[in-house]
């Protein structure tokens, strides 16, 4: 890592800790916690996305069967520390059975799998109302108290999801770094040579689905604790594309840009709607601008445009970064 | 000892056969030379062998092991490596990092999901042996991307060498280089110890004969000649349809 780049991430990481120090409203502290809920699901999808290469647009059905896992569980008054271990594993579970499915194919086969088995979990939220309370959800009373620290508050929730969103982003560095992380990238680029080469592309791109689907519930999990409310509108197909919106915009194949993705999605969502009757063509002019100018995502398009900037001022290019080591 | 076995192999995609009981036997060490007009099956013979394509018929094995119904990974584990006709490489990686690629594929580490690779020191050690031994050593830790051809063509030797084989099919290693970057591959292959069985497609007669202890001569699928360099080039059939005379 670059001096320049651990002092950025020291930066974004004073940012982040003192966030409740200025912004004192706490309604826009919750926005912050919602981007980094949507960031930790946006996450999980880009391993998929990004480094595999695989369109999933069910990963809202992820989200969902974690978030209706503890809130059912919780609403039959199971623990707090159950539901969420409870829901976890279900989630993992769930995304296996979608990685059986799914894997079957790639390219457009696959992602029309995953929109079909993310419907198949709409519908079942929706229709089962036995079970999920259709339309009209599932109410959680309480939020947890991690080791006895109350997160009822706007603040409290906001330190607690921060702790979980750096947890979330130190493990995707360390898996895309990894070689499991690298033999998925390869899988990726040239599946048939990896293949001659030993690995095992199904596999590989099995344990991918298992992680990301995992963060996906955690992502699920805190959006149950920051609603205190389910119904399947959130794991409908409008939030799978949103999320799948949010890697591409921010940038896929890095850690930075599904961050960078959900703030943009969230900030127009909930503030721009504030002001703009038709929000929805705000953000689509926005998307549509991003795929004209920085069609690979704003964050390396970001970093195109600050090497274009260089080269004009300084009027000779930056070192090579390529040159080094296989960037994640 | 018989290296690399193949009995009868047939292969039809629709009505078109492209191959067509073909019977090859290489023995452990040997060069083998397969040549034959395009089209006549060699690329393909060389996938049945991978297993990247399923036979319609026969069998293929590897030091007598049966590896007909194996998956791919699996016959690279048990010690065939290939190179390709199309270079497949990973273009915006570090040539490094695509030999690397190559070592990890048989390692058990392959699975680590935590432990950055660059920072395995075993394999990396490897990997730049590998490339030192093509000699490109100099060159390993430039993207693939900013590499010549025949740099390319020399990186996708190394990564089958890394791998250790017992069998090495070698699919035009010498397609598209210039005469010095042949000279160079030219060497290169040939100081390969005689433990790695290889099997080579090339068109390039002077080169591939060179190379060459039996050659096998394909035409529409089938096996038309083989034989020793000098009975195979002295032939009548060999003459008729590849050297065209």
């Amino acid at each position: 890592m670059t001096i320049a780049r651990i002092v950025a991430a020291l930066i974004a990481l004073t940012l982040l800790a003192t966030v409740p120090l200025w912004i004192a409203n706490g309604f826009y502290v919750n926005i912050v916690s919602q981007i980094l809920i949507y960031a930790i699901l946006a996450l999980g999808l880009n391993i998929l996305v990004g480094y595999g290469g695989l369109v999933s647009l069910g990963h809202a059905g992820l989200l969902g069967v974690a978030a209706y896992t503890t809130a059912w569980l919780l609403s039959r008054g199971a623990g707090q520390l159950e539901s969420a271990a409870a829901a976890l594993v279900v989630v993992v579970a769930v995304s296996a059975t979608y990685a059986v499915l799914s894997l079957r194919a790639t390219g457009i086969g696959f992602l029309m799998i995953t929109l079909s088995l993310g419907q198949i979990l709409w519908g079942t939220a929706y229709r089962w109302i036995s079970l999920t309370n259709g339309d009209n959800g599932i109410t959680v009373t309480s939020r947890p108290q991690p080791l006895g620290i109350p997160i009822a508050s706007a603040n409290g929730f906001y330190y607690f999801t921060l702790i979980v969103f750096l947890a979330a982003i130190a493990s995707m560095a360390l898996f895309v770094r990894s070689p499991l992380g690298t033999s998925l990238r390869g899988a990726r680029d040239q599946a048939r040579r990896m293949t001659a080469l030993g690995f095992n592309v199904w596999l590989i791109r099995f344990f991918a689905f298992l992680f990301s689907g995992f963060w996906s519930g955690v992502a699920g999990l805190l959006y149950c604790y920051y609603q205190q409310f389910v119904s399947p509108q959130m794991m409908a197909l409008p939030a799978s594309a949103e999320a799948l919106l949010m890697v591409i915009s921010g940038g896929t194949g890095t850690l930075l840009g599904p961050v960078v993705g959900s703030l943009l999605v969230v900030i127009i969502k909930n503030v721009a709607s504030a002001y703009i009757e038709r929000w929805n063509l705000v953000l689509g002019a926005i998307f549509v601008a991003i795929i004209v100018f920085m069609p690979e995502g704003l964050v390396p398009g970001s970093v195109r445009l600050g090497r274009w900037l260089w080269v004009q001022i300084a009027g000779t290019p930056r070192p090579a970064t390529a040159a080094k080591e296989p960037a994640p | 000892m018989i290296a690399l076995r193949v009995t009868r192999l047939a292969k039809a995609f629709g009505g078109l056969r492209v191959t067509r009981d073909v019977n090859v036997e290489v023995a452990a060490g040997e060069r083998r030379l397969i040549i034959g007009p395009n089209g006549a099956g060699k690329t393909t013979l060389f996938n049945l062998i991978a297993g990247e394509i399923k036979p319609d018929a026969g069998t293929i094995s590897l030091f007598e092991h049966d590896i007909t119904g194996m998956p791919t990974r699996r016959r690279a584990h048990l010690g065939l490596a290939r190179t390709y006709q199309i270079i497949t490489l990973f273009p915006r990686d570090t040539l490094l990092h695509n030999v690397t690629l190559a070592l990890l594929g048989l390692s058990p580490l392959r699975w680590n999901p935590v432990l950055p690779l660059m920072r395995q020191g075993s394999l990396r050690e490897s990997a730049e042996q590998a490339l030192a031994r093509v000699g490109l050593a100099h060159l390993a830790r430039r993207p693939l991307a900013e590499t010549s051809y025949g740099e390319r063509r020399r990186v996708e030797i190394a990564m089958a060498l890394a791998q250790s084989p017992k069998v090495l099919l070698l699919d035009e290693p010498f397609a598209g280089l210039s005469i010095e970057e042949r000279r160079e591959v030219q060497k290169l292959l040939s100081n390969i110890p005689r433990d790695v069985t290889i099997v080579m497609i090339e068109h390039d007669m002077d080169v591939a004969l060179e190379f060459a202890e039996r050659i096998t001569l394909l035409h529409f699928g089938e096996v038309v000649v083989e034989g020793t360099r000098s009975e195979v080039v002295n032939n009548k059939r060999t003459r008729e349809v590849y050297l065209g005379e």
